[in-house]
């Protein structure tokens, strides 16, 4: 069942991105890349990480769907034709995904107990966190106390996004614009 | 969208149940999926799309961008400060134990509640900043052009 379930959702996934390739209105490349988005978050529930498709679909599927098409309203609907076939695209992406295919071959199996992921503080984690922080959650557990300083790292990097927007397109600048008129 | 009435009613209705779930989804994240980064963005859905709704000048009063740019830095001056403090009880950084000496546990998940606290606030903070930053600006595409 577990093998029909993830088949079906891969080839979704592929028909998908297959479809987002193809496409030319980019309206619909917006809302088959959410659709991507939500299809990954159903892998991450098949998988029991259900904290990871939980952002998947908020950040994947909702706020990044809709900066897309604020991005689409300031820019263009349609995305532009290449002028001429060129060869060397298609071969650095072809030469890239046959790597990575043969990098897998060395990777433990799909879900073996002996992965380096599985056997080292994996475990640590599951027997010390009921005794030493108490969360039944064992993910936040891990995001908010033992790596805390990585969480903290990782708010400061969305901080700096946003300064960095801000920065980019407007708002404080404009805004310090207007109150400089007014004092005039 | 003034002449949508359905998408206006539905948004009315919605709007509510969003902000109650990322309550939800911020403060029992030590018990359930979720925690301060999914609150944030759920929390934050809630002001785009009344802001897509009802037009950008109608949320700013709600919700106005120097306040929303406070935000931004109070998460992270919160969270931050949480490390100050258990430096300052004489334990290490981020060291949540050191709240409570006697119940090491309970000093955690008081930690645990404020970080996460403070990741909900910046992340809703600056994913309501950025999508103010786009809507902001003259669309160059019109309302019956998508």
């Amino acid at each position: 069942m577990e093998l029909f379930i993830n088949l079906t959702l891969f080839s979704m996934l592929v028909v998908t991105a297959l479809a987002i390739l193809r496409m030319r209105h980019l309206f619909a490349v917006v809302m088959l890349s959410s659709v991507f988005s939500l299809l990954c978050a159903l892998l991450f529930v098949t998988l029991d990480a259900v904290d990871v498709a939980f952002t998947e679909a908020a950040v994947g599927a909702g706020i990044s769907s809709v900066l897309m098409l604020g991005t689409m309203a300031l820019t263009a609907r349609h995305e532009k034709m290449p002028r001429e076939f060129s060869p060397i695209p298609l071969i650095v992406v072809v030469a890239t995904g046959a790597v990575l295919i043969y990098g897998t071959l060395d990777m433990p199996d799909f879900g073996s107990p002996d992965s380096p992921a599985q056997a080292h503080l994996a475990t640590q984690y599951l027997t010390q966190s009921p005794t030493d922080i108490g969360v039944p959650n064992v993910v936040t557990a891990i995001l908010a106390s033992y790596r805390g300083y990585d969480t903290l790292g990782e708010t400061v990097v969305v901080f700096t996004a946003c300064v960095g927007v801000l920065m980019l397109i407007g708002g404080l600048a404009r805004r310090r614009r207007k109150q400089g008129e007014e004092t005039k | 969208m003034r002449h949508h009435l359905l998408l206006r009613v539905i948004t009315k209705l919605l709007v509510g149940p969003i902000i109650l779930f990322a309550l939800y989804v911020q403060f029992h994240g030590d018990y359930s999926p979720g925690g301060g980064f999914q609150a944030g963005v759920i929390f934050a859905v809630a002001f785009i799309l009344f802001g897509i709704v009802f037009g950008l000048e109608k949320v700013k009063l709600v919700f106005p961008p120097w306040l929303v740019h406070k935000f931004a830095a109070i998460g992270v001056l919160l969270y931050a400060g949480t490390g100050i403090y258990s430096l300052m009880l004489g334990s290490q950084y981020l060291n949540y134990s050191a709240f409570t000496p006697d119940h090491p546990e309970h000093g955690q998940h008081w930690g645990i509640l404020v970080v996460e606290l403070g990741v909900g606030i910046t992340v809703a903070a600056v994913m309501v900043a950025i999508y103010y930053a786009f809507a902001a600006r003259p669309p160059v595409i019109s309302d019956e052009d998508w």
